[in-house]
């Protein structure tokens, strides 16, 4: 202590005493250093970085999503003065109207096919890798049961529009989840709120859309991604440190004490 | 980080600054609705007790640690400790404790509690959709406007008061006196019983003779077949698939004839026509969902569909 310069007194002052403070009550300060500076293997390339590609990706889909809900209305009744549906009027009105609608709306509509893309390609690399197998396999079981609710988002998000292709698109879904052995025609009746998509149907849609999916989703991937940071990264499967040759000697590392610890033990 | 040991709590010494700053805070919150002049003194004030107020708290911490030798104690013989265990094993210890039982008992009540909660929500998500769906009769108009022999597309609102949400369109043949000399129509509904499209009848239609009665609208057409333009279903004149995915034959609705109207009924599942018009034989089955059989080995997958319970 005593042999810290001034410079290095006021630093710990302003930065690293707020820090603790907060650390001494929360335990996130360390629980943030746990979580972002990890030590991951020397081989690792860019495929790694496809799961991250993909929540960029959700996150995306979630601020747009916050704003699109701002301006959009999911009501099926006609609207009198554009004489047209409700929901179809609002979505006329943040693509030509709002300034800006149009991007932040087309965002949202592509940000989904890349989310679903990125999903599907990042399971590619995990199942190419061999990345699923122990200790990782919840890894996995979790990324299948984040696919399938991302996919509920693309179903119930496509009828929001309330335009032809919406309407008869989620008709036919709807009718194909009917078909389904024994509690089919129950699900495609609950999914349309009745015999026939109506009024309440896309209200519902809407809420499934952005209450109740991503109220599923946001855990999932939170759990997938806590599996990640314990687990850490698996190397390729070429990798000569992964196949218990010797290392490499451990390189001197000129990182500051606790920001890189990325080479060499800790 | 800094150095400052984990396991020792430096709790702030008392200090009045923050009523001050509360108050200057206050004072900024009212300046902003009443001046500019008195948001800038509570600003100030704030300002001024916020710093002194981090002065007081981060005194200790600004200080140098003092060094502290750990506390120690010494080993005693702890006779009670030693006495006590002696006795304890004697008893045998309670099959079910009490710590046991609260435990039992809190998430047993939690989750008496929860179910008390989530039951009626859980009926009210899922139950709607099943109950009161009858759809109420709808009044397509005067016999006249259905011609012998050929096929109108009638529109009318299944539900008027949902607006043209609840448009259905269903293709109307007066296939004209029965044997008995009764009235006698076909009316199939435009659904596709393969997943639900709109299906079209295949001919020509005759937009001159368009007319539109209270909100039905009937518009003549010649066919003698319709197809579905999502996945090539395709039927005949009697609703029969020709050709393509249908599973079944194509729905029906139920008519009746009142003061010279024709008045649709509700809607049921076909599974297969034989004969044509007045004399057609029709399979009739509780109305289910496109896609799924209503007879044969496959109607085995659907045991129970919603309109069989609720009518």
């Amino acid at each position: 202590m005593a042999t810290k310069s001034k410079r290095q007194q006021m630093v710990d002052m302003a930065v690293l005493a707020p820090l603790d403070w907060i650390d001494e009550r929360t335990a996130l300060v360390r629980g943030t250093k746990w979580f972002l500076f990890r030590n991951v293997p020397r081989d690792v390339s860019w495929g790694q970085t496809l799961g991250s590609a993909a929540l960029t990706a959700f996150i995306v889909q979630a601020v747009t999503g916050a704003i699109l809900a701002m301006y959009y209305e999911p009501s099926a009744s006609i609207n009198p003065v554009t004489g047209k549906p409700v929901a179809y009027s609002t979505i006329e009105a943040i693509t030509d109207d709002l300034t800006l609608g149009w991007l932040v709306r087309g965002m949202h509509r592509w940000g989904a096919s890349v989310f679903i893309i990125l999903l599907f390609l990042h399971m590619g690399r995990v199942f190419l890798f061999g990345a699923y197998k122990y200790p990782r396999e919840l890894n996995w079981i979790t990324g299948v049961l984040i696919l399938a609710t991302g996919m509920l988002m693309g179903f119930t998000g496509y009828l929001l529009p309330w335009d032809q292709t919406a309407y008869w698109a989620s008709a036919v879904g709807i009718n194909l989840n009917g078909t389904a052995p024994f509690a089919g025609p129950w699900l495609a009746q609950f999914l349309a709120g009745g015999p026939e998509i109506g009024t309440e149907t896309l209200p519902k849609f809407y809420a499934m859309h952005m209450l109740l999916i991503p109220g599923l989703l946001i855990p999932l991937i939170g759990f997938h991604i806590y599996l990640v940071t314990r687990l850490g990264v698996t190397s390729p499967p070429w990798s000569s440190e992964a196949a218990g040759r010797e290392r490499p000697p451990a390189q001197p590392t000129g990182a500051r004490e606790g920001l890189v610890r990325g080479s060499g033990g800790d | 980080m800094s150095n400052t040991s984990h396991d020792t709590p430096h709790g702030a010494g008392p200090s009045l600054w923050p009523i001050a700053f509360a108050i200057g805070v206050a004072c900024l919150l009212l300046g902003l609705v009443i001046s500019w002049i008195v948001a800038a003194i509570g600003a100030v004030i704030a300002v001024v007790f916020a710093v002194l107020w981090a002065r007081d708290v981060t005194r200790d911490v600004r200080a140098d640690v003092p060094h502290v030798e750990p506390e120690t104690r010494a080993v005693a013989d702890e006779p009670s400790a030693v006495a006590a265990t002696p006795a304890a094993a004697d008893e045998l210890p309670p099959a079910y404790t009490r710590s046991r039982f609260l435990e039992a008992s809190t998430i047993g009540l939690g989750a008496a509690i929860g179910a008390v909660v989530t039951l009626p929500v859980l009926g009210f998500t899922v139950l709607p959709p099943f109950t009161d769906v009858q759809e109420s009769e709808a009044d397509l108009g005067p016999l006249e406007n259905f011609p012998q022999g050929t096929y109108v597309i009638a529109s009318f609102l299944a539900n008027p008061k949902a607006g043209e949400v609840s448009r259905r369109t269903t293709f109307v043949r007066n296939n004209g006196p029965t044997d008995a000399g009764e009235p006698s129509f076909t009316i199939l509904y435009s659904r596709c019983v393969h997943l639900g499209c709109p299906v079209q009848p295949n001919g020509p239609i005759d937009e001159e003779a368009t007319t539109k009665v209270n909100g039905v609208e009937l518009r003549p057409v010649l066919a003698q077949s319709f197809g579905c333009p999502c996945h090539g279903g395709l039927y005949d004149s009697e609703g029969n698939r020709r050709a393509g995915p249908p599973v079944r034959s194509m729905d029906r609705y139920t008519y009746s004839i009142k003061n010279g109207h024709l008045v649709l009924g509700e809607l049921y599942a076909v599974g297969n026509v034989s004969g044509t018009g007045a004399s057609a034989q029709i399979a009739r089955y509780p109305w289910s969902v496109p896609g799924t059989h209503v007879d044969g080995v496959e109607a085995w997958l659907y045991p129970i569909v919603p309109s069989q319970v609720t009518g």
